[in-house]
């Protein structure tokens, strides 16, 4: 018990990664969209219980919300409308896959040499900052509802309108004519 | 055992590399598109570990603009995938060689 309340949020930390690391694996060598999209979920329920490991509880939620209500539904209504009968002959891998391969493992092996030599100032010395607001003890939803809509509410309106102009665009694009 | 920023960049850059070597490697657009999706989780939860390490509320909302992002480029990605569908049957790489690539 001890060891549980002492270590609990390593552990959870590993099992979480690994649950989000297979789950990628499954996306990109899964044959099936249908299976891929459903590994894809996996990976991000796991990284929505990673942010609220480090204070980020509206982030998760968000993340559940847009991610796994929004966005993958939509993957999973646009691959129901596909007709995947063709798809045990087709080919899963371009050509030169081996190589590509090596390539983007190359370069994954040169950012972990960065990662590796980096050192981070400050290893978060003042939590609080993340769910207070004006140095009150509030929520972390109010604490980013007060920076969100005080110090960034010009970028806020254009996302607004980038989703705004994301929507007409898919329609137009989708659209029978 | 404490985990640590480090621990959080190694697993974010774990995802990016899968994300990179699925939309690299595979020849379905839809797998493609999905991982986009997990590069972008990535990228996302660096902000987040980058936050709490400085203690700074930035990061967070900069994710949430990330996240915003992300959904518009799934719906016109999504939305040209139909579209090359209703012209070719197919969503695969070898249906989009108009221009020869």
């Amino acid at each position: 018990m001890n060891f549980l309340l002492a270590h609990g949020p390593a552990i959870l930390f590993y099992l979480l990664a690994v649950v989000a690391v297979v789950g990628g694996l499954g996306v990109v060598t899964l044959r099936n969209p249908m299976y891929g999209a459903v590994a894809l979920l996996t990976t991000f329920l796991a990284v929505a219980a990673l942010f609220i490991l480090r204070h980020a509880e509206f982030l998760a939620a968000v993340q559940i919300f847009v991610y796994g209500g929004g966005i993958l539904v939509l993957f999973l209504f646009v691959i129901m409308l596909m007709n995947l009968q063709r798809l045990p002959q087709e080919e899963r891998y371009v050509e030169g896959a081996p190589f590509a391969l090596a390539v983007v493992v190359l370069l994954g092996v040169m950012l972990g040499v960065l990662l590796a030599a980096a050192r981070f100032l400050g290893a978060g010395s003042n939590p609080a900052a993340l769910t207070s607001v004006e140095g009150q003890v509030a929520g972390n939803t109010e604490a980013v509802a007060v920076s969100l809509y005080r110090n960034y509410l010009l970028p806020f309106e254009i996302a607004s309108i980038f989703l705004l102009v994301a929507m007409i665009g898919a329609v137009v694009l989708a659209r029978r004519d | 055992m404490v985990i640590t920023t480090t621990h959080f960049l190694i697993l974010s850059l774990t995802l990016f590399v899968i994300g990179l070597a699925g939309v690299v490697l595979r020849r379905n657009l839809i797998t493609v598109l999905m991982s986009i999706e997990l590069m972008m989780n990535a990228v996302n939860l660096n902000f987040i570990a980058f936050s709490w390490q400085f203690s700074d509320l930035a990061g967070q909302i900069f994710a949430i603009f990330t996240i915003t992002v992300a959904a518009g480029e799934a719906a016109v990605g999504l939305g040209l995938l139909v579209a090359l569908y209703r012209l070719r049957g197919s969503v695969n790489l070898d249906a989009a060689t108009e221009l020869e690539g």
